[in-house]
């Protein structure tokens, strides 16, 4: 694998077209995610109407991998419920990170895009950010990053 | 017993050769991702040419044994190799005595070994410190733990856009109270070359003792400490053709003798008892333990190769090759480069408006072209000029102008692919 595959057209695309990119006007839950070492920076914001995400979006500066994964991310997490959405950023975690098994059953659906990212271990933190500042939002934890505490390679990402 | 190395011979007069160059570094010859490796992140790590790796290996294959203590004939030879590569060094920066001339791991374990040995002793509560907004965070950290400990300030010098510092708030800064200043010669992110003899004079009429980073000016240009007069000089190994694990703190005779032991063990001591132990003289004084011997002749070696080649020959290819990269990126729309001062080592931080530089870099290690991207160890330096972090090429005298175009074209493709 290398990083040509990896910028496949749905990224590159989702990049240069982000959706769900910008304020909400009504936010039940916010948090903003930061990695530190490369400057990546993510402002999630999502209204939550009972148990559903009726609404979802992103803002900031991040690299193409980082802003494609929050794009998808949201097209897929909206309208599902909370217990959807954080078994699936326990699943991309996973998948990216090279220990999910694509072969068995999962709801990654077009998010198997990003698979390849475990073969690049820099640029894992990059799309796995936007996952990780939407458990935060959910969990109410207002700011998160990727590194200390706070990493997600280390940190537990509870039960999905 | 005298060992004469002619593995070494200088090949070089004032003709520089590039391809016979680089055709003594193995690495070089390295196939990335199907393309030839174009090595451009010489200010992170430097490679390391066929006589040194030999040297290392011959070292190892009939001279080595632990030095100082032993009268057998291995221990002699290993001995004699060390002291003569501490010489090798002490002429390669035109240091006084070979006893102001200490090996250490690194910069950045110099830098600690200065901090502790002359900052805790002479450093107190009330006390400033100038550094400068370009410094590596080796030579910010070390500092800041120093003056958390005593109840001591950091004054900082600042830049202006193009990177370069302000002389006339360095001079500002200074009161009766500034005890020591710290400066980079080289910015590592940027490439600026500081006018580092003019603000030794001035600290010099002040009394105030100076320590200058030189890990990005050692390997790219000659340094003359007697000339600067500097009171303190580091630099690393690795980054100029050496091996990883070694570096030198040059500092003056008398400053050194005053200072008090950095590490506490073997080799630093003249006598022990648990009643009282008297230290060795320097340069032993701060070699405590057994040192990375190989490693020390290793760098021996290392200037050898450069010395052979010459430094100021070095410097002018550098130099030839910074203006042809930085001329083609000016006229490059889209493409901006960051740190623009008039004097500068081959370094060239830039960005490319809309691509992080994160996809920057893997697009070019697509094209064989080795980068580095971030803030650098220099976070004070992005926060100045509002960057989040860059992409930095950093040319050695081992690339070439057609590697230059390798990198060009590169940058054109990442903005074709991106925007």
């Amino acid at each position: 694998m290398n990083s040509k595959s990896l910028y496949q057209e749905v990224i590159l695309d989702h990049n240069k077209k982000p959706r769900n990119y910008g304020a909400l006007d009504h936010a039940s839950h916010h948090a903003v995610g930061h990695n530190p070492l490369c400057g990546d920076h993510l402002d999630i914001a999502l209204n939550l109407e009972g148990e559903y995400i009726a609404s979802i979006a992103f803002q900031g500066e991040s690299c193409a991998i980082c802003k494609a994964s929050a794009s998808m991310m949201t097209t897929v997490v909206k309208g599902k419920t909370r217990a959807d959405a954080e078994t699936l950023i326990k699943e991309f975690r996973d998948m990216a990170t090279g220990t999910l098994n694509l072969d068995a059953e999962h709801h990654l659906g077009r998010l198997t895009v990003f698979a390849g990212v475990r073969d690049l271990p820099t640029r894992v933190k990059c799309a796995i950010l936007p996952w990780h500042t939407l458990h935060a939002a959910l969990n109410s934890v207002t700011t998160t990053s990727t590194e200390a505490e706070d990493d997600p390679m280390h940190a537990a990402i509870g039960d999905a | 017993m005298k060992i004469i190395d002619s593995t070494l011979k200088p090949q070089f007069a004032s003709i520089f050769d590039v391809e016979a160059i680089r055709a003594e570094f193995p690495i070089l010859k390295l196939q990335v991702e199907d393309k030839p490796l174009v090595y451009l992140d010489n200010a992170a790590s430097s490679q390391m040419p066929q006589p040194v790796i030999d040297r290392l290996v011959r070292y190892q294959t009939s001279q080595h044994a632990n030095i100082n203590r032993g009268v057998h004939y291995l221990s002699e030879t290993a001995t004699a190799e060390y002291e003569d590569s501490r010489r090798k060094l002490q002429r390669f920066i035109n240091a006084g005595e070979d006893r102001e001339v200490i090996f250490t791991s690194g910069t950045t374990d110099s830098i600690n070994l200065v901090m502790h040995g002359y900052g805790r002793k002479f450093i107190g509560a009330g006390d400033e410190i100038i550094l400068t907004t370009l410094e590596h965070h080796s030579n910010i950290v070390p500092w800041q733990m120093l003056a958390e400990e005593k109840g001591a300030k950091i004054r900082v010098v600042p830049i202006n856009d193009a990177g370069e510092l302000l002389i006339d708030e360095y001079e500002r800064l200074f009161n009766e109270r500034t005890k020591f200043v710290g400066v980079l010669h080289v910015s590592n992110a940027l490439g600026t070359i500081n006018p580092i003899k003019q603000m030794i004079t001035f600290a010099h009429a002040r009394r105030v003792p100076v320590l200058i980073d030189g890990a990005q000016a050692a390997p790219h240009m000659r340094v003359d400490v007697q000339d600067l007069d500097c009171d303190f000089y580091t630099f690393s190994g690795h980054k100029m053709c050496g091996p990883t694990g070694i570096g030198i703190l040059y500092g003056k005779a008398e400053l050194l003798e005053r200072m008090q032991p950095f590490k506490g063990g073997g080799d630093m001591i003249m006598s022990v008892t648990f009643e009282k132990t008297t230290y060795n003289s320097i340069p032993h004084k701060f070699e405590a333990g057994t040192p990375p011997i190989a490693a020390a002749i290793g760098l021996g070696a290392a200037v050898d190769y450069l010395s052979a080649i010459g430094m100021d020959a070095i410097a002018a290819y550098e130099l030839e090759l910074l203006n042809y990269a930085t001329e083609q990126m000016s006229h490059m729309p889209g493409v901006r480069i960051i740190g623009t001062a008039p004097m500068k080592t081959a370094v060239v931080s830039f960005e490319v408006k809309g691509v992080h530089p994160h996809d920057i870099g893997t697009l070019l290690n697509q094209e064989g072209v080795a980068v580095r991207t971030g803030h650098h160890c220099v976070q004070p330096v992005m926060l100045r000029l509002k960057v989040p972090a860059t992409t930095r090429a950093s040319f050695a005298f081992y690339n070439t102008m057609a590697e230059v175009d390798t990198f060009i074209a590169g940058i054109r493709t990442v903005q074709k692919f991106f925007t």
